[in-house]
């Protein structure tokens, strides 16, 4: 898909796959182009070209709406409504019936830990409570493709285990995920699979269930490293840091590493230590987007 | 029934809505001053030598005064109190939760029209029988037909919020009311130019008071309405809101209709088309 707006590039390219039953991570820095992907999915926004399909029809199609739960950044809704009514009001609107709702609607307010304020105005709720109560209507009508906008943006520690919880539970139930958010920490504990996208374009896809064997961090100890020779190590890495003896740097590929090696060999350096250690989803992010551009 | 579903919540969040509170006390504030008026004069016409036909004629034409400020306040509410509907819901993001549910986003729109169109009914109703019913109570006179001319100045707020759902569609809330609001005081000044032409028989003054009516018709709604109430005495009062100077005839009753109806499809097809 590609997107435009009076002339500036929203989303450029946009091409990936979900598959059906997996928690996917939709990663990239500010203005890269992702709510706007995900208003084109849910048919919030209509792309300039291209196409995508949800659930094996056209992205926007009223009837799959059905099958689709969402919960938007900054989620808001009427103030004088209470969760209770809310969560009724959107069971409605999916075509959930009363005897249905009566069971739900109690139950994902629990879940969602606002027992306590089931009776109180959406109006004297904070961030956080308000996105608890965006996911439950999210969930209110067992959709089976649920996008997370944010859904951790403004909740404590516990209100992101919480989430952390529900978005494995709806793995287990069958529902596929699609989760955009900031927080890496979060994503790489819960996602199977992630996409990183920079300017509207997939730069890469990892698979969290195997990634750690692929991407690492190396930490060398070396002595005659000319500065041609770590200049050269950006054939396999966007971080390169050299402080004295040690040299350390990110590679995205576990495949490279004797090749990288012998390069260092090759240029004259004498490797004491070479070190590949675990990438968190932070490094590997940093490695793929480069340094902050001021997006 | 996803349309009645968010009829019902648009109702519900109008009737939330600090403006129609406003416009109600408003208009308790003017029935009472109408209504502390009305008995007034007719106390005084008891102690005056004032033949009977023409204290009816007064009364009534202190009747259609009232009347005229219940049109103005309904249709300035009807206005304020929709005009965030769309473009605040836009902009705050509240729309998403609702636009990604199955409901067509025609089903949104009309379900909102219907919401405000039901909230304008029951403020026209409050306000409007309040007033015949002060007149006919206290002045002891009757609108001449007040059905009429009620349902007329009903569709006069239906006008305006036609519109100002269109001009939400495309701009911010405070464009659009301004827009809405101009228009209204294009259709006003038109109507008193055309009234003007009436009495000075001035053919070119009559045609920029139609062209305004024809750009906004509300103003023309309510001298028709004006029209199928007033008492004789009322309507011979030249440059005035209720004079029958320049009629409008029923053609542009249905002229008013077909522009609101115009307003909404562009309405629905500006929301269904763009991104929210």
């Amino acid at each position: 898909m590609r997107k435009d707006f009076k002339g500036k590039v929203a989303v450029r390219d946009l091409t990936l796959s979900v598959r059906q039953g997996e928690i996917f991570g939709f990663l990239g820095p500010n203005g890269a182009g992702k709510s706007t992907s995900i208003k084109m999915l849910l048919g919030l926004a209509k792309p300039t070209s291209g196409e995508a399909w949800v659930l094996g029809v056209p992205s926007g199609d009223v009837a799959i709406r059905r099958r689709i739960g969402f919960l938007p950044e900054n989620f808001r809704f009427y103030e004088w409504l209470t969760p209770a009514e809310l969560l009724r009001l959107h069971g409605q609107l999916c075509g959930v019936d009363a005897g249905q709702l009566s069971e739900r609607v109690p139950a994902l307010i629990d879940l969602v830990g606002l027992s306590p304020h089931r009776d109180k105005r959406l109006q004297n709720f904070s961030k956080g409570m308000l996105q608890r109560v965006g996911l439950a209507q999210a969930l209110i009508h067992e959709p089976d493709v649920i996008f997370l906008d944010e859904p951790t943006s403004g909740l404590d520690p516990l209100g992101r285990r919480m989430v952390r919880d529900i978005i494995r539970a709806q793995r287990e139930r069958g529902a596929t995920v699609f989760l955009n958010s900031h927080i890496l920490s979060e994503i790489e504990i819960t996602c199977d699979q992630v996409v990183f996208i920079r300017e509207g374009e997939v730069v890469t896809s990892r698979d969290l269930r195997t990634q750690h064997e692929e991407a690492v961090r190396v930490e060398v100890r070396a002595r005659k490293l000319t500065d041609q020779c770590v200049a050269g190590l950006a054939r396999w890495s966007t971080s390169v840091q050299v402080d004295e003896e040690w040299l350390t740097f990110m590679t995205l590929s576990r495949e490279s590493l004797p090749e990288i090696l012998r390069y260092l060999a090759a240029s004259g350096a004498d490797v004491y230590q070479f070190t590949p250690q675990r990438m968190t989803l932070e490094e590997l992010f940093i490695s793929v987007m480069g340094e902050d551009r001021g997006f | 029934m996803g349309v009645w579903i968010m009829a019902g919540i648009t109702f519900r969040e109008a009737a939330r809505k600090k403006i129609l509170w406003t416009a109600l006390l408003a208009g308790a504030a003017f029935l009472l001053v109408f209504g502390i008026g009305l008995h007034f004069q007719v106390g005084d016409f008891r102690n005056s030598s004032v033949p009977p036909f023409l204290r009816y004629q007064v009364v009534s034409a202190m009747l259609m005064i009232g009347l005229y400020t219940v049109d103005l306040l309904a249709v300035v509410m009807t206005t304020l109190t929709c005009v965030d509907t769309i473009s605040g819901e836009i902009t705050s993001g509240t729309i998403h939760a609702i636009a990604t549910k199955p409901l067509a986003r025609w089903q949104i729109l009309i379900g909102k029209w219907l919401g405000f169109v039901a909230m304008s009914g029951v403020y026209v109703a409050i306000m409007f029988g309040g007033t015949i019913a002060e007149g006919y109570w206290i002045g002891g006179v009757l609108a001449q037909h007040p059905v009429s001319g009620g349902v007329l100045v009903f569709l006069e707020c239906i006008v305006a919020l036609s519109v100002t759902f269109m001009f939400g569609t495309w701009f911010s809330t405070l464009t659009s009311g301004v827009i809405t609001l101009g228009l209204l005081g294009v259709a006003f000044l038109g109507g008193w130019l055309e009234q003007m032409s009436g009495f000075t028989e001035g053919s070119r003054l009559a045609m920029v008071g139609i062209i305004s009516s024809l750009v906004m018709p509300s103003e023309a709604v309510w001298r028709r309405a004006a029209f199928e109430m007033e008492s004789p005495l009322a309507g011979s009062l030249q440059f005035s809101p209720f004079a029958d100077v320049s009629i409008p005839s029923p053609a542009m009753i249905g002229y008013a209709c077909v522009y609101l109806l115009i307003a909404l499809a562009i309405a629905v097809y500006h929301f269904g088309e763009r991104d929210l």
